[in-house]
C-alpha cells in the first residue's frame, strides 16, 4: 500500500488527521522514555516561552524578576496510515504549567499517567487534573529496579480510583509494554465514548 | 521527486542549526500571528517547492517551507528549527496568508471523541507496529 506518499508533490493530497495522546506523571518517571519507546523518531523538544501575558495564570511567586519562562515537552510520533497520525506529549512536570496542560489537553483523546511505586503521590495532580477534565486516563505503574511490588488493586485503591480505570505494569523502556499500555488506554476511551454517548441518548 | 530538494531539507533538520537571533527578532516583534490559531498537532504542509520571489520573507520562513515539503506537525516544525512554538506560529501565519502552506487543523474533539474507527485504526496500528 506504500505509493512513496512522502514524495508526493506538496499539497496534491488531503492532510492527514492527527490525534494528540497525554504522557502525565511526576518528575523522573519515565515520561520521555516511554514516548521513546514508542515513537518512529527520537523524542523531540518543542519549547513554549511565556511572557507577560501568561503572568496571571503562571504562579511566578518567588522568582519576581523573571519575566520569560520557558516550558518544554518532549513529544513522539507514530505514523499509523497515511491518514492517521499519532502525537506523544509528555507534559511538563510542574504544577505551575497547568495552563500549557489545559492547550495540551484541548483535543487530546486521552492520558497515561506513568506511576511510580515509590512515589506515588506525584501522580495525584494528573488524575486529579484528568478526572476533573473527563479526559479518559490509564495509570500505567512503571516497574523500576529496587521497587516493592504492589498488587494492581492495592495500587488502585492507594490512588482513589474509579473501578473502571484501568491500573496496568509497564516497563516504559520496552516498547511491546508501551504499545500496550496506548493500546488499554484506546481500548479504555472507546468504552467511555460509547458509555457517553448512551448516556445522552437516554 | 527532486533529491535536491529533500537534501534541502534535511540540511535544515540539523540539530546544530540553533536560533542565532532572539525569537522575537525573528517575527519583528510580533507575538501573535496575523491568521491561524496552529494547535501543536496541525498538520502543516507546502503548497510550492519553494518561496518563489515572494519578498518580505525571513530566512526563518523559507526554513519552514523547506521542512513542509514533508507533512509536518507545528510541534516538529518548531522542535527542527529549534524556536519557541509562539514564534513558529507567527511565521506561519505569515505563510498561510501568502498561501505558502496548507494546514490543517486537528478534528475539534473537546466536545467529544473521534469516531470509533479512528480508535479501530489506532489500536490496530499499534498492535502492528
Amino acid at each position: 500500500m506504500d505509493y512513496g506518499r512522502s514524495e508526493r508533490p506538496a499539497g496534491a493530497a488531503p492532510l492527514p488527521t492527527a490525534i494528540k495522546i497525554l504522557v502525565a506523571g511526576g518528575f523522573g518517571v519515565g515520561k520521555t522514555t516511554l514516548v521513546g519507546a514508542v515513537s518512529e523518531t527520537r523524542p523531540l523538544r518543542t519549547e513554549e516561552v511565556l511572557t507577560e501575558t501568561g503572568v496571571g495564570i503562571d504562579d511566578l511567586s518567588g522568582v519576581e524578576g523573571k519575566s520569560t519562562t520557558t516550558v518544554a515537552m518532549d513529544f513522539g510520533r507514530i505514523t499509523i496510515s497515511d491518514d492517521l497520525v499519532v502525537y506523544l506529549f509528555g507534559t511538563p512536570g510542574q504544577d505551575r504549567f497547568w495552563f500549557v496542560w489545559d492547550e495540551l489537553a484541548l483535543g487530546a483523546i486521552g492520558a497515561v499517567v506513568l506511576a511510580d511505586t515509590r512515589r506515588l503521590a506525584d501522580c495525584f495532580p494528573s488524575i486529579d487534573y484528568f478526572e476533573g477534565r473527563g479526559t479518559p486516563f490509564v495509570v500505567a505503574v512503571n516497574c523500576f529496579e529496587g521497587a516493592r511490588n504492589y498488587r494492581l488493586d492495592e495500587v488502585q485503591a492507594a490512588l482513589d480510583l474509579d473501578p473502571g480505570v484501568p491500573v496496568v505494569l509497564c516497563d516504559a523502556r520496552e516498547r511491546e509494554s508501551a504499545k500496550e499500555v496506548l493500546v488499554t488506554l484506546l481500548e479504555h476511551a472507546m468504552k467511555l465514548r460509547e458509555a457517553r454517548r448512551r448516556a445522552a441518548e437516554d | 521527486m527532486t533529491g535536491g530538494r529533500e537534501s534541502a531539507a534535511d540540511e535544515w533538520v540539523d540539530d546544530h542549526a540553533g536560533p542565532v537571533v532572539r525569537p522575537y527578532a525573528v517575527t519583528g516583534g510580533r507575538a501573535r500571528p496575523v491568521t491561524g490559531t496552529f494547535d501543536l498537532i496541525s498538520l502543516v504542509t507546502a503548497t510550492r517547492a519553494d518561496t518563489g520571489a515572494e519578498s518580505g520573507l525571513g530566512p526563518e520562513h523559507l526554513a519552514i517551507v523547506a521542512l513542509c515539503q514533508r507533512i509536518q506537525s507545528v510541534a516538529e516544525i518548531a522542535a527542527h528549527l529549534d524556536l519557541p512554538v509562539g514564534t513558529v506560529r507567527v511565521l506561519l501565519g505569515d505563510l498561510v496568508a501568502r498561501s505558502l502552506v496548507e494546514v490543517r487543523e486537528p478534528r475539534a474533539t473537546s466536545a467529544g471523541l473521534p469516531d470509533e474507527s479512528v480508535f479501530e485504526a489506532v489500536i490496530n496500528g499499534l498492535r502492528a507496529l
